[in-house]
């Protein structure tokens, strides 16, 4: 089973135990959905362990961002159930939340990147207010509070704070992303959700974002879903990989088994592509 | 039995002008307002003799509660005697019979635009507040039933980052009026544009306050005996306008909202803007028995603080 298989070097800087050992903080049964005729997930599985990388790739369409959005509670599947291990949350499906107990759960636990910065940020407030906004619907009064952490979550971010209250429209590609990590990851969530964060970016900006990502998974060990569909973003950063098409997973493992010995005729194809 | 033993004498209007469908389906929309203190209510507004924008949605409601035996007063920005308060007030007085009044104290209606008066409102008065926009939600979200969703879920994080941001830019909060206010620990309002001055008249008050938005179709209530709280950060007090050393030229009385009155050296000159207050206190400095009402302010600094 690869699921036990610790002796992997694939995250030799790590402790083991948070590898697959635990249970899993994350999983998804049976998630389908279809768009009129267009299916866009076929009953999907998904298990996420805490404190892992897990990239999920697949072509143009394959689903990704549709099975990402349900991790969000931003959508709800034809069929299938949800579940994340949360401290004192009960053991119960998440898409029989009501909007109220999602938007909830979602501000406390789950940090999104957007492709596109406009779905994730407010792009006529500051940098910071982008953050604190966060903070605040979590309930946090405090001004001074608010602004220093606000300051700390750009600078794990590797955001230049000295530009905290610039707008968004002001900055960079890669700045935006800079501030949709930020806002992602100050209320410490149990699963940062990641959607081609890369994508669009300058090879070099690129770069430093996944950077930026590995220092943060490494430091705090937050538990990641990372969609791309860059093999290359993938084999840097993933602990694990799942490889979509047409709505359904083809192929998973741990991510040196994927790139060195792909399985299925699709993921060999991916794989050479990519050499 | 003939058909004139069946129906009422001919009349040219009803009583309080509105017709009894327009005024039941106001009573029913206030009743529900007021069982949901903060919660805007959509409403059936009635066309008026009077062009939207100038205080219909208040002339419903008054017009809703007159009864012969009320006594209404109408201000505007605080003075009875603009062009639009004494037109107001005078219609009142044509289709209800009513007594029409400026003291405060007298009245049992009062409906303005803009401000709360000085003296204190008791329990057997209600405050009728004109409301341009209702809607707290509306400069951080266009879309009304999103707005509506937000309500809904007390959603209430972009109107604080609006707070945060002003602390950022300015280094103080530069909300003059419409201070976006919690009610009763559930519903945001901007109360309509009163200054920051008046909002903690609605803190607890004895008076049932109706704010009407005739354009808008929507109308809330704060009931007496209700929290309302400036939404403020911890570390950043609510304050009100600075008019504590503030007198007026004519009443010469201090610590009052005062309206400023830029002269020709350059300089100010201050007057009251709740002005039949000023008027009180002149006739009595002259000699005359006016009775002055308990106030919410004394000296600039809100006294009674009931929270
Ligand atoms: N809201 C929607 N309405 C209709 N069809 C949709 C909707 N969202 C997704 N789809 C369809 O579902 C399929 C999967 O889309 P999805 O965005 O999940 O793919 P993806 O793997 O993220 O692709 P990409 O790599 O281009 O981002 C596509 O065929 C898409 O057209
Ligand atoms: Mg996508």
């Amino acid at each position: 089973m690869t699921a036990l298989n610790v002796d992997t070097p694939a995250v030799p800087k790590r402790q083991p135990p948070r590898l697959m050992l635990a249970e899993p903080i994350m999983t998804m049964r049976g998630i389908s959905k279809s768009f009129g005729d267009v299916k866009a997930l076929g009953g999907v599985d998904v298990t996420v362990y805490p404190g892992e990388v897990l990239g999920i790739v697949g072509e143009s369409g394959s689903g990704k961002s549709t099975l990402l959005r349900m991790m969000n509670l931003e959508d709800t599947p034809d069929t299938g159930s949800y579940n994340l291990v949360l401290p004192g949350h009960q053991d119960r499906n998440l898409f029989d939340l009501d909007r109220f107990e999602r938007r909830m759960l979602r501000a406390h636990h789950i940090g999104i990147v957007y492709q596109n910065p406009h779905l994730g940020l407010l792009m006529n407030h500051t940098s910071s207010g982008n953050v604190a906004e966060r903070l605040l619907i979590a309930g946090n009064r405090n001004f001074a509070e608010l602004r220093e952490r606000a300051r700390q979550s750009l600078a794990a971010s590797e955001f230049p704070t000295e530009r905290m209250d610039a707008t968004p429209c002001e900055l960079s590609g890669g700045m935006q992303q800079r501030v949709q990590l930020a806002k992602a990851i100050a209320l410490e969530p149990a699963v940062l959700l990641l959607d081609e964060p890369t994508t669009g970016l300058d090879v070099s900006v690129q770069a430093l974002v996944l950077d930026t990502l590995k220092r943060l998974q490494r430091d705090r060990a937050i538990t990641m879903v990372l969609v791309s569909h860059d093999l290359g973003v993938i084999r840097t950063m993933a602990d694990r990989v799942m490889v979509m098409r047409r709505g359904l997973v083809v192929e998973q493992g741990l991510a040196d088994q994927i790139f060195q010995d792909p399985q299925h005729a699709y993921t060999q194809q991916l794989v050479h592509a990519e050499l | 039995m003939k058909l004139q033993e069946l129906t009422k004498p001919w009349a040219a209007f009803n009583y309080g002008f509105l017709d009894e469908s327009a005024k039941r389906e106001l009573r029913r929309r206030i009743l529900k307002a007021i069982a949901i203190p903060g919660c805007q209510v959509p409403y059936a507004s009635r066309e008026v003799p009077m062009a939207r924008g100038w205080g219909t949605g208040g002339l419903q409601v008054t017009l809703t509660l007159l009864k012969p035996a009320s006594v209404v007063k109408v201000i505007d920005q605080g003075a009875d005697d603009s062009v639009n308060a004494s037109s107001i007030r005078k219609f009142f007085g044509r289709v209800g019979g009513v007594v029409e009044t400026e003291d405060t104290g007298k009245a049992t209606i009062v409906q303005s635009r803009h401000r709360i008066p000085e003296e204190k409102l008791r329990e057997d008065q209600v405050l009728v507040l004109q409301v341009p926009n209702p809607e707290p939600l509306r400069p951080v979200q266009p879309d009304i039933s999103i707005a509506r969703d937000m309500h809904g879920d007390a959603d209430y994080g972009q109107l604080w980052l609006v707070l945060y941001e002003q602390l950022v830019k300015s280094g103080r909060i530069m909300q003059g009026a419409e201070y976006p206010s919690l009610v009763n620990g559930r519903y945001v309002i901007t109360p309509s544009p009163i200054p920051r001055w008046d909002v903690p008249k609605l803190n607890q008050a004895d008076h049932l306050t109706i704010l009407s938005a005739g354009r808008e179709k929507r109308l809330y209530a704060v009931p007496p005996y209700t929290k309302v709280e400036p939404l403020v950060f911890d570390d950043v007090p609510y304050r009100v306008e600075d008019h504590h050393d503030k007198t007026c030229y004519r009443s010469n009385v201090t610590g009052y909202f005062v309206n400023e009155l830029p002269q020709e050296d350059g300089s100010s000159a201050y007057e009251l803007s709740d002005s039949h207050f000023g008027i009180k206190h002149i006739r009595k400095a002259e000699g005359e028995p006016v009775e002055i009402g308990d106030t919410w302010y004394k000296n600039g600094r809100m006294t009674d603080d009931r929270a």
